[in-house]
Parts: C-alpha cells; structure tokens; sequence
C-alpha cells in the first residue's frame, strides 16, 4: 500500500509556463500483459476515431451546440476501466465521449446522441453533455463544471449504505479541481470513509486557462491534503501506469479506508469544444506530446517491438474500428429526429 | 423595589413554553450568570440564567406549569437591603409603563392567530366517514410521517445539519437517529452545495434521501444540484434516469430574522419543470405530503413554515395516510369570492375571514397544498362559481405565485371574471428587521379583506 503522500513529481514549484509534459512514472509501472496491451490498444483506437468522426461531423454541422473531444486522453479512461470491476460506477463531466466508450456504451447511441437523434443513449434529448447508461454503469455526462463531483460522492455513500463493496471513479478537470464543491466533496468522502476515487484528469488547461494561471497548488494530487485523502500523480499517457494506480485506488477504497486521488498528467490535442482554437498554446507544444508522449502510439510501440503482433495484424484492427466508426456515423444520421410528442414526455416519471 | 424575572424568548418564534423546573428556591441568593430554572419549549429544554444578583424573593410561577407566555413574570428577586418576604408583583404595572412596545405586539400576533379556528374547516373528503383524529403539531406530523417511510422503505434516510444528534434544528427530525440509527439518520457538515449533490449522487444510485435544509434560505447555495442535477435528469437521460429526492426545510418569513433568513422560495421553485413543489398548511396535509412526496419518483421540494410548526391540527389515525401530489383543497366551500393561498398565507385568509362573514361576504378558500404541478382546474371551477379571484402569499408579487394564477384564469376563465384579479403578498422589498416594518412588509388580514371587499365593490 502507499504511503498517504503524493509522489514527488512537479511538485511544489509554481510553473512559470503551461507545463506541457508528463509526470513522472509512478513508482510502481506494471506492465501489461500481451493481451491487455492489445484490448488497450484496441479501446484507446476505439475512442480515437470515434473522436476524430466526431469533430468530422460536427464540421458538417450534423452536430450541433459544445462538442468537447477527447483525444490524447485516451489512456487515463482505457487504463482505468481495466483497474475497476463490474458493478463499479463512473461518473464524469462534458468532455464525456471516451468514458461511455470505455464503458462499454455502444457508439451507434453515442453518436446518435451527438446528432440529437431518436436512437441516442437520452433519445436526443440530452446531447453530448448528457448521456447515462445504468446498464453500463455509467451515471453522466454533467454540464455544470465540478457539479459530478459531489454526485459521484453520493453514488459512493449508496454503496457503503448498501455495503455492496462498490467502488465511484469520480472523473473532473483541473479545471473543475477549482470549484468549492469538490472540497465539499472531498470532506464529506473522507469523514465517512466513502469509496470514491476522484480522478483528476490534469490534461493542463481549463478552457484557456493553464493550470499555473488558476491554481495555487498544481500538485493537484495534494488538494486533499487537508483533508487526509491520500493522492498522487501519474503519468496518464501511460496505459500501464494509470491501470496500476487505479487498481492501488480501487483496492485502497474497497478495504473501507476511504477515498483516493488520482492527478492524470494528461493532455488534449484538440481545443477546449469545436469551437476553441487553441491559441493558448504554441503548436509545437502539441506536437511534442503527439510525438513523444501518444497513448496509443506507445503501446502500438511496445506490441511491435516485443513482437506480439504484426504491422498487418494493426491494420486489421484499425480496419474493424473504422468500420465500427463508419456504422455508428451511418446510424447517427439514419436514426430520425425524435418524434415532436418526445418534447413532453420524460419531465417527471408517472407516478 | 424587587426585580421582576420574565419569562424568556428563547427562539425568532416562540410564544410560549413550560416552566419544567426551579433550580432555586425562596431564600436563595443568586448572581448574574447563574442557572436558576429549565424552561421547555417544543423545541428543546433551555436554561436560563439570572441577570441581576440579589435573594429569590418569589417564585411567581410553580415549576410544571405549561403554557406560561413569553414576558409574563415568572419570579422577583430582591436586591440588597429589600425585604424579600415582602416582594409582590404589585409592580407589574409599572413595569408595563416602562417597556410597553414590544410586548402587547407579540401578545397581538399570538392572539391573532388563536382567533383563526374560527372559521369552520371542511374535513378533507378523501377521509372515510367515521375516522378518529388525533392533535398534532405540524412538526409532530413532519417526524411521523418519516418515520413511517423510514419504516416501510430500508431506502429512505435522512441527512442534512443537526438532523441526528441534535435531533433537528426545529426538532421536526426527533427521535429517528434512536429508532433509526446513524446509518440512516446522517449528520452532515455545514455544507449545502456538497450534500445537496451527494443526495442527488444517491438518489441516481436508487437509494431515497430525505435532504433537511436547515433553512431553504441556506439551499441557496445548493440550488445548482436541485435544479440542474436534480430537475433536469430524468428528460435529459430520455427518462432513463430518475431522481426519487425530497429536500425539505422551513421557508419563507419566521419572526424578526431579516432579509436573508426570511425569503418565500415557492415561486423560485415552481419555475422549474422536473421538480414537484409541495408546500402544506396543516398537519395533516404535512403528515399525507410528505410521505406521498417520499414515495414519488421525482425531485420534490418541499416548503414547510417555521410559524406553523408548533401550531396544532387533527391529523388522521389512518395506517397510512398518504394524500395525492396535485390536489388542491377547498378548505371552506363559498358564493362570493375565491381565495386561494397556501403554507403560512392561509393564516391571514382565516383571520380575515372571520371579519368577512360578520359582514356577509360569503368566501370559498381554496388550500393549494401543491404548487407544482398546480391544480388550476380547482381554482378555475371555483372562479366559475364565485367569479371573483383574490390570492394571498407570502413572497413578493413579481412573478410569483399568484401572477402565475392569475395569468392562467384569464386564459381559461376570462368570461366568468366579474372583477380584476388582485394580489396580496408580501411587499416588494428585502424584509426589514424592525417589528413595525415586518409587520408592514407582511401580508395581513386587514390587506386580504380590504382585497376581499374591492373585488366584491364593497
């Protein structure tokens, strides 16, 4: 078990500029086996083209309103999805995509969603921002920025209620690690020893704002410091290292100690929404970490060398995810608009 | 001359109590500071204190006695060099004299609302002919009514601040952590924004939480997650998600607690689709609410009063009573004019009503028990009856409950209008500390009769 302090990367110096690279390892880096590199692969691909479709459509103005991708960050979802068990509940904010997917949601109701159409996860009625599945787990999609944070903590208190041994990964940004709530959260979480992991995806820039523009600590694995909730910071381009420290927090809150942080030093290629041109930061930032730092391009790395799969066995599993992309992008424009009586229905459950 | 020892105000609201026990005697000699007696109120047992030093001349009120008002003189103390065998409460009126402002007002309100049983309250007819009653506080009603749902449903349980181990702020969650445990009894911290979300984060998770805001002034700071976590959910997951919550808490005006613990939040509220919007007069409608509001599927806002809360009614001894959400009640069937109110405004339909009848204005008061969904249908076959229209509430007319009334009953019933639809509300001001300008900030029975009489052109 680790100890209650962060590790030691970037920690305590205020960054004079946007620190566009990676933790360090952490301590622990367990490797995977050559069968989950490869679902990893698989899954950060998945979430990859499905994003790059995404941003295609909504510049053919089939998607309407904030559309916020999710590549680079593939990683932190994949890694973390392979460190919990079934029945565990994931909870996010708007940038949302990647986490249904690894959830295991269908893309054809994903992207029907994103086109506001009858065959979305929320029938067209909540768009990219608002997508549940209780099937799947996965409880939102929340638009107000920091507002899942408290209701992960609540998804964490049903399971202690229930004694069900479930654990919440509780997503936010380093944005949203600003807002009161999350502190609120975070005292509530620890007081009652909830099983929540908050999972900080630090992926460097709420919107516009660099995280040394907005924060007074940008160890944000130390924000709960006071609190006595246990954090550190991990490499989140590294598949590997987040699935190791998601089954360290996983483990630690299931054993009834409490919560547990995560800071994912990750980064996102795209702007904040379709809309954000990024000029906050230098091109050559991003391609530097596109370069260097890929998520998927590291593991595509390791099979290759290791010799666990072939280039034209690669192919072939871009080809099924293209394909698995290209219906689910058929689908969002085949499925109809709802029909106009769906605008009267869903607002209270009949009694 | 003896100093007289009245008897203390101990809460915004409270206009009596029990003098449960003297913890002096005749004789003794006391000084500032110390304990002299236990007064109970139905809130909570309070110490009180002596304020001046000097012999117990007289304990003018026998340990036990219920009931004794705020102000009356309950001991005198002798100074030094007084004969404190001799000490009467031949002072009393000139102490009167000497602090006369404050007290003949709050005897004037406390009296007021004694007068209200005056009118003759139909029974609600959804209770079978031959039921038995019994007298309850609205509080009383409040706790029972959880406690039955907690009962019944291993999912219901109740957060929020003091609600555990002080037993509730307002003593409306008394008793449940003993019976229930702290499981499902949950003291939180002072933190309204976080435990508003986690009962939603809960509530998604199936469970049933009963959120208590200490006051609904305070879910202010939590509002974000009742109406854009709570609310908006279930239509934006398709209906796949719903979000079975109850906040409840005391709103609106108390006594004397200024503009920022005074604010009437029903309109705020009833604003929102999604929500359901409940806001009781009675004890028995508290009692048959909540539990329907516990049980129902969807976010529930429920207002209680703090001024109602020690005030009693005849609840129902029914296994379960459970009333349904949306139903408006007509409290007393009339010819002349609709009133329609609901919470802590019926108390001023009732007192004007009284002086209505003597001057043979013959009134239908309407109960609206639910703000949302509002039971129109109700309202309007009365305004087809009456053909006059006067509602009364206690927050401010701009968009409030009564401009929402009025804009429907003109849609649906503008033939039947005899008169213009007035309003009485509280007035378009923050609400001052001052007695007399709370008083004047308040609706009142005078304004209610006055609109009542405009409308008939009387």
């Amino acid at each position: 078990m680790a100890s209650r302090t962060s590790s030691k990367s970037a920690a305590g110096k205020p960054a004079k500029k946007p620190a566009a690279k990676p933790a360090k390892k952490s301590e622990k880096s367990a490797s995977l086996s050559p069968k989950d590199e490869l679902q990893a692969y698989r899954d950060m691909l998945l979430i990859r083209r499905f994003e790059e479709k995404a941003g295609q459509m909504y510049g053919m103005g089939l998607i309407g309103g904030f559309c916020h991708l999710y590549i680079g960050q593939e990683a932190v979802v994949v890694g973390m999805q392979m460190a919990i068990e079934e029945g565990d509940q994931v909870i996010t904010g708007y940038r949302d995509h990647g986490h249904m997917l690894a959830c295991g949601m269908d893309p054809k109701g994903v992207m029907a969603e994103l086109t506001g159409r009858e065959g979305g996860y929320s029938r067209g009625k909540g768009g990219s921002m608002h997508m549940f599945s209780i099937e799947k787990r996965f409880y939102g999609g929340h638009g107000i920025v920091g507002a899942q944070v408290p209701i992960g903590t609540g998804l964490a208190f049903a399971n202690q209620y229930r004694k069900n041994g479930q654990v919440c990964l509780t997503y936010f940004g380093d944005g949203a690690a600003n807002q009161g709530q999350v502190y609120e959260s975070f005292n509530m979480a620890e007081l009652w020893r909830l099983p929540v992991v908050y999972v900080i995806e630090n992926n460097q820039y709420a919107m516009g704002t660099s995280v040394a523009r907005a924060s007074a600590q940008t160890n944000l694995s130390k924000r709960g410091a006071s609190f006595n909730i246990p954090g550190e910071q991990v490499d989140g381009m590294d598949v590997r290292a987040v699935r190791a420290a998601g089954e360290k927090a996983a483990e630690f809150c299931r054993a009834g100690k409490g919560p547990y942080i995560l800071e994912m030093m990750t980064y996102r290629y795209r702007g904040h929404s379709m809309s954000d041109p990024a000029k906050y930061r230098a091109r050559e930032e991003v391609a530097k970490m596109r370069q260097e730092h890929d998520p998927i391009e590291q593991v595509r790395a390791r099979l290759l060398a290791g010799k666990h799969v072939t280039e034209d066995e690669l192919k072939e599993i871009d080809k099924e995810i293209k394909a698995v992309v290209n219906d689910a992008a058929e689908f969002a424009q085949s499925s109809p608009e709802p029909d106009p009586s769906e605008l009267w229905t869903d607002v209270l459950a009949e009694v | 001359m003896p100093t007289e020892i009245l008897m203390p105000a101990l809460s915004p609201t409270m206009e009596e109590g029990t003098l449960a026990k003297w913890l002096v005697k005749e004789g003794d000699e006391v000084k500032s500071g110390d304990v002299i007696a236990e007064i109970e109120t139905d809130k909570a047992t309070m110490e009180v204190e002596a304020a001046d030093e000097g012999t117990v001349a007289k304990l003018v009120v026998p340990e036990g006695t219920e009931n004794v008002k705020v102000n009356a003189v309950i001991a005198l103390l002798a100074g030094e060099g007084e004969d404190a065998s001799k000490a009467e409460t031949q002072s009393r009126p000139k102490k009167e004299k000497s602090a006369p402002k404050a007290k003949p007002e709050k005897d004037e309100k406390a009296a007021a609302e004694r007068k209200q049983p005056k009118i003759e309250v139909k029974t609600d007819p959804g209770i079978p002919d031959g039921t038995e009653f019994v007298t309850q506080t609205v509080r009383e009603a409040l706790r029972d009514a959880m406690a039955e749902e907690m009962r019944r449903d291993e999912n219901v349980f109740v957060m929020g601040e003091e609600v555990a181990q002080y037993e509730g702020a307002y003593k409306v969650t008394q008793g449940l952590l003993a019976e229930f445990g702290d499981r499902r009894v949950v003291d939180t911290p002072i933190t309204e924004h976080g435990f508003a979300g986690l009962g939603v984060g809960a509530a998604f998770a199936g469970l049933r939480p009963i959120v208590e805001f200490m006051t609904f002034n305070f879910a202010m700071q939590a509002i974000d997650h009742l109406i854009n976590s709570a609310a908006k959910t279930r239509y934006m997951s398709g209906g796949q998600m719903s979000c079975p919550i109850v906040f409840r808490g005391p709103n609106g005006p108390a006594s004397r607690v200024g503009a920022q613990h005074s604010h009437d939040y029903a309109s705020w509220y009833a604003h929102i689709p999604g929500l359901v919007v409940i806001a009781p007069y009675s004890a028995a409608d508290a009692k048959g609410l909540l539990k329907a509001a516990i049980r129902d599927p969807n976010p529930v806002v429920f207002l209680e009063n703090e001024v109602l809360y020690g005030k009693t009614f005849e609840v129902p001894l029914l296994d379960d009573y459970v009333l349904p959400i949306g139903k408006a009640r007509v409290m007393k069937e009339g010819s002349d004019v609709t009133l329609v109110s609901h919470s802590h405004g019926l108390a001023y339909c009732l007192e004007a009503m009284a002086k209505l009848e003597e001057e043979g204005i013959d009134v239908e008061l309407i109960d609206l028990r639910t703000i949302r969904p509002l039971d129109i249908d109700t309202i309007i076959d009365s305004v087809k009856k009456t053909n006059r229209l006067v509602t009364v509430e206690e927050t401010w007319p701009v968009c409030g409950i009564g401009a929402e009334i009025a804009a429907r009953v003109q849609a649906d019933a503008f033939d039947f209008l005899d008169a213009p639809i007035l309003r009485v509300t509280q007035k378009d001001v923050p609400m001052p500390y001052a007695a007399n300008l709370e008083k004047l900030a308040l609706p009142s029975a005078e304004e209610v009769a006055e609109a009542v009489k405009a409308v008939c052109y009387r």
